[in-house]
């Protein structure tokens, strides 16, 4: 339909994937070994700023090692190598000059199983901010943790115990105080391992919420094995086989009529 | 080479559907074929059997809607399974419709079975009907093969029903004008030739469902269109 009829329909108040932004987060060539196996083959993706992007693909595609790369979180693991580029705003991750503990401090992560420290709340959320020295008072550090717990949306149930112990919060809870926790050292890209996969499913329409609240400020690539979730979170789509990206869109699309039979074999359960 | 769902019930319900439409299909177009030879031979009880047949449909097109919300609730379907389901419920409509425009012109069989009918009117209408016969046979084989270029075939041959039924139109008001005692009869084959020209836009609804289905994209905006009558004055 023509433009001028598109702007008399009424629009969505979310805000939308601005196509012509730089992506955050480029990969060009991108290859992971674990010794002699190849586990991701010849990536290159374009992570869209200030939006969710899901990554979706059967057990050991490689979307989770993808994930691992952008953190350096596989640096961890001796007999992994990385090969390629991978870059945040231009700037080359895997650069030998590059502080990787600042680089995880603005690259954010959220695993499946909720793990806060056996700490307070209070602490949970102000370990990260002090140790990275972002604040000068404790007056300040107060306001970071209110404010994370606040854009995580923790704040309302735990603001009158936050001395109480952050492992005694619920599944749920404690996955949004690891999410806060994450935010509270002001990163730019949160990555999301399954965040949900141990969530009932209130807690998981909390997440959810959250997670579409948060992209207006951060880059989120979420990986998951709820394709509901990844339809109904992210804005883009990616669709990992064998270690290889077999096809990445807009996630409408990519669940509607997607262009590779094997992306639609697999979201229509197909597979095996 | 996996082209069936590992959830093999899946696989059925989907393939159940497919029977669903088809037999509310075949009926229909039972229905189509059976009104027009009711009209053409005045057989009033030939009429009964389609007006009565018509239930069948309503009722298949109730059970498809009630299977396809289960579907929806309990696959949450994807891709090319959305996109089937959901046609399979716009199909089911146009199919309800085209079986109560069928029903219609045998109510009118009846209204008229007294009546003289004169042969050109007659061969007008049943030229309408084996056009639109056509349409929709060709239509449910094109869902049935899932062929989207048959579908888009029956898509652009909608013009030549609406050109039929211009016509048939302007034949039918030049009778009444020639004497007021035609109009009685005349109106009835107006709306039947109106029922006709629906029929076939019907089809051509589930021509670009079709190709939907197919394609996951719908045909172009500007549908053929060559119905003229809604600006015809008197000849």
């Amino acid at each position: 339909m023509d433009m001028s009829m598109q702007k008399t329909l009424p629009q969505s108040s979310k805000p939308v994937l601005d196509a012509s932004a730089p992506p955050k987060i480029k990969a060009r060539k991108v290859n992971v070994y674990y010794g002699e196996k190849r586990a991701i083959q010849d990536l290159d993706v374009d992570i869209p700023r200030n939006a969710v992007t899901a990554f979706i693909g059967p057990s050991g595609c490689g979307k989770s090692t993808f994930l691992r790369c952008i953190n350096r979180m596989n640096d961890t693991i001796s007999i992994c190598r990385v090969t390629g580029d991978i870059t945040i705003d231009d700037g080359n991750i895997y650069d030998r000059s590059l502080d990787v503990v600042q680089l995880r401090a603005r690259v954010g992560m959220v695993f499946q199983k909720p793990n806060p420290f056996p700490k307070s709340i209070y602490e949970n959320v102000a370990y990260g901010p002090r140790i990275h020295g972002l604040s000068r008072s404790k007056a300040e550090l107060d306001e970071i943790v209110e404010t994370s717990l606040e854009k995580a949306g923790l704040l309302k149930e735990v603001k009158d115990r936050l001395q109480e112990s952050g492992t005694g919060l619920s599944g749920g809870q404690q996955q949004r105080l690891c999410i806060a926790r994450a935010i509270a050292v002001g990163p730019e890209v949160i990555l999301m391992d399954e965040p949900c996969s141990a969530l009932d499913p209130i807690a998981t329409a909390k997440v959810e919420e959250l997670i579409d609240e948060l992209r207006k400020n951060f880059t989120i690539v979420i990986v998951t094995h709820s394709m509901q979730q990844a339809a109904r979170v992210s804005q883009k789509t990616a669709f990992f086989h064998l270690g290889t990206l077999v096809e990445f869109g807009d996630t409408p699309q990519i669940f509607t009529n997607p262009s590779d039979k094997r992306t639609q074999d697999y979201i229509t359960g197909r597979f095996g | 080479m996996p082209d069936q769902h590992t959830v093999r019930s899946y696989e059925e319900e989907l393939r159940l559907l497919d029977k669903k439409i088809a037999q509310m299909g075949g009926i229909a177009e039972l229905q189509l074929g059976q009104a027009i030879d009711a009209l053409e031979a005045r057989d009033p009880a030939l009429a009964d059997q389609v007006i009565s047949k018509d239930a069948q449909v309503d009722a298949l097109q109730r059970d498809i809607e009630e299977q396809v919300i289960t579907m929806i609730a309990r696959r949450q379907p994807m891709a090319d399974d959305l996109r089937h389901i959901l046609g399979a419920i716009r199909i089911a409509s146009d199919l309800e419709r085209v079986g109560d425009l069928a029903k219609n012109i045998a109510k009118r069989t009846l209204a008229i079975s007294s009546e003289n009918l004169p042969k050109t009117l007659l061969y007008g209408l049943k030229h309408m009907a084996e056009l639109a016969q056509r349409q929709l046979k060709d239509v449910l084989d094109a869902y049935a093969d899932r062929n989207s270029d048959a579908a888009r075939l029956v898509w652009t041959r909608d013009e030549q029903i609406d050109a039929t039924y211009n016509s048939v139109f302007r034949e039918l008001l030049t009778y009444m004008m020639e004497d007021p005692r035609n109009i009685g009869l005349c109106t009835h084959l107006l709306f039947g030739a109106k029922n006709l020209e629906r029929i076939g836009d019907h089809t051509t609804n589930i021509a670009e469902t079709v190709h939907y289905l197919v394609k996951g994209t719908t045909l172009a905006e500007n549908r053929p269109k060559g119905d003229k009558t809604s600006s015809t004055l008197l000849p």
